[in-house]
């Protein structure tokens, strides 16, 4: 499948969004953060931008951006929709959260539990539009949901142990927020290594014989494609990348995205002051690169039945 | 609405006999004509004179070979919107320009309320909705809806310009929820299929598969001899062969 860069930055923006605020929600209101305002300000800020330009990334690769608000009306059947819906459903409580905490100093259960439930359904409902697509094997999985929430989690936790260093330097609770970092790193993994697995050990149960129906006869191969050129269907559903690359990209993402973060916030527990900020600094940078790579392979590596029709032997 | 309508008794749709179809690309070019005027217009071209054309087109002719030797077969593969009874294309959009019709299944796209977003191309395992970049939106074959219902046609021409168009009658259009109807006996008597059943679409359109091939070629009562060994005999012909081979 083509990796569309705005869709590659909004998935990976969004999801690391969604999952600081229910974070900052989180330890809020468990009482392991204290709802000092500067903190508000920048966690929450922080937050609202990256789940903000997230989604209006996501217009960037529509054909009328002016409609975009008709996106929000199908929410019954289409889970782009619901997660638009949900997207913005998010801002309402964790908002209000984040005006308690800045101005009035204190947090609200209710409040912080609304925001991780509409924050866990929105990076969910980003998931299952890829995971619902049944043309698309690599995609139509049980591993994408949790990949999708664990990606977005390991993000929010580098992100808020980072903002917490920076803002609270004497916070007493920063082996709290750094394991909390590290586990969703090694999680976030985990998950992905899985999923690697499942998809180099799989495959669809769609075949050019199933494809055309003409495995009766024999063997079924491409003769003629209908047209000399390209086309908007290989160009959007045929991305192909060279295995050799996809190999070496995987070993980029799991190593910057998350090995390499996880070790670099262990070793900031260990030191104090700038130097800890440093550390979890580029620990946060790595695990965006890292990210980014993992979000562009997980387009790039899906393929779709429409190949078949071209050539491909396997979707 | 995206979400289903109820199961219309009605299923129009397409039967694209294999066994006959020769890969000529008229049923193409007569739904891009057609098209490019009709409901779905303008069907974008990009460079259509120039080294890298390229344009959305709602039926695209594959060619495939199938099995080995003496036993294989190559196929002529025509392919369009199969107009599914459960069309994901539909269920996955998200502002409702996506919808199928509940009187006649008909698939279709209402071209003003589509943001251009790509997904529903995505959901279709078939290929058969493509982006124009130049509209902005998603376009897709319309069972040229602006043919079969056309009063001001004659009747026999109010069936899709494919159809219209296929110069040997490979191409049927008709009800397939109705068991009598034609095209549904064709279906019934030459075991016809639909594409990719394990993804569970349900396609209403239905492909023939070619008859199994014939070992021998039967008599054609034409000479075996090269034309050059024969001369006319005698008489009238032979003086006219002498005039002309002078």
């Amino acid at each position: 499948m083509h990796p569309a860069y705005s869709v590659i930055f909004f998935t990976s923006a969004s999801g690391g969004g969604y999952l600081l605020l229910a974070l900052l929600a989180l330890f809020g209101a468990l009482g392991i953060l204290p709802t000092d305002p500067v903190l508000g300000v920048v966690g929450f800020g922080v937050g609202f931008v990256a789940v903000t330009a997230g989604l209006l990334a996501s217009t960037f690769h529509l054909g009328h951006p002016e409609r975009a608000w008709r996106a929000f009306s199908q929410w019954r059947s289409s889970w782009l929709s619901r997660e638009g819906v949900l997207s913005l459903a998010t801002f309402v409580p964790a908002g209000l959260l984040a005006i308690l905490w800045v101005f009035f100093g204190r947090t609200s259960m209710p409040l912080a539990i609304l925001t991780i439930l509409l924050a866990l359904a929105t990076v969910s409902a980003t998931a299952m539009i890829y995971a619902s697509l049944k043309p698309v094997q690599r995609w139509a999985n049980g591993y994408v949901l949790p990949n999708y929430l664990l990606l977005g989690l390991a993000s929010g936790a580098t992100w808020l142990a980072l903002i917490t260093a920076i803002v609270l330097p004497a916070f007493y609770a920063t082996i709290v927020l750094d394991w909390t970092a590290i586990i969703a790193l090694g999680l976030a993994a985990l998950g992905k290594v899985a999923y690697w697995r499942f998809i180099d050990r799989s495959r669809s149960a769609s075949t050019p014989e199933s494809a055309t129906g003409l495995g009766a006869i024999g063997k079924v191969r491409l003769f003629a494609a209908p047209h000399t050129e390209e086309n908007y269907l290989l160009k959007e559903m045929g991305y192909q990348v060279a295995r050799k690359h996809a190999l070496k990209l995987r070993l980029i993402a799991l190593a910057l995205g998350f090995t390499v973060p996880a070790i670099l916030v262990f070793l900031a527990m260990l030191v104090s002051g700038w130097a800890a900020v440093a550390l979890l600094a580029l620990a946060t940078i790595g695990n965006a690169i890292g990210t980014l790579t993992e979000r562009w392979l997980f387009f790039a590596e899906a393929r779709h039945t429409v190949t078949l029709y071209y050539g491909s032997e396997a979707a | 609405m995206t979400a289903l309508p109820a199961a219309s008794p009605k299923k129009l749709g397409l039967v694209i006999d294999l066994d006959i179809c020769v890969g000529c690309h008229a049923c193409a070019v007569n739904c891009k004509e057609w098209n490019s005027g009709g409901h779905a217009a303008p069907l974008t071209d990009f460079d259509a004179y120039g080294a890298k054309p390229d344009g959305v087109w709602f039926n695209r002719i594959h060619t495939f070979e199938a099995g080995e030797g003496a036993a294989g077969r190559t196929v002529h593969f025509p392919k369009s919107c199969m107009h599914c009874e459960t069309p994901a294309c539909v269920t996955v959009c998200p502002t409702g320009a996506s919808f199928k019709r509940a009187a006649d299944g008909i698939v279709l796209v209402d071209e003003d309320k589509c943001i251009g977003c790509k997904l529903c191309s995505w959901a279709c395992p078939y290929g058969a909705r493509e982006f124009d970049s130049q509209e902005g939106v998603m376009k897709k074959c319309t069972l040229c809806i602006d043919r079969i219902y056309n009063e001001t046609l004659d009747e026999r021409d109010r069936v899709p310009a494919c159809v219209a168009a296929c110069p040997v009658g490979a191409r049927h259009f008709g009800d397939l929820g109705d068991e009598d109807s034609p095209v549904s006996q064709l279906v019934a008597e030459r075991g016809g299929y639909g594409l990719m059943p394990e993804l569970g679409y349900t396609p209403v359109n239905q492909y023939l598969p070619p008859r199994p091939s014939q070992a021998r070629a039967g008599c054609t009562g034409a000479t075996a001899l090269p034309v050059d060994d024969v001369t006319p005999a005698r008489g009238f012909l032979r003086w006219v062969d002498r005039l002309l081979s002078r």
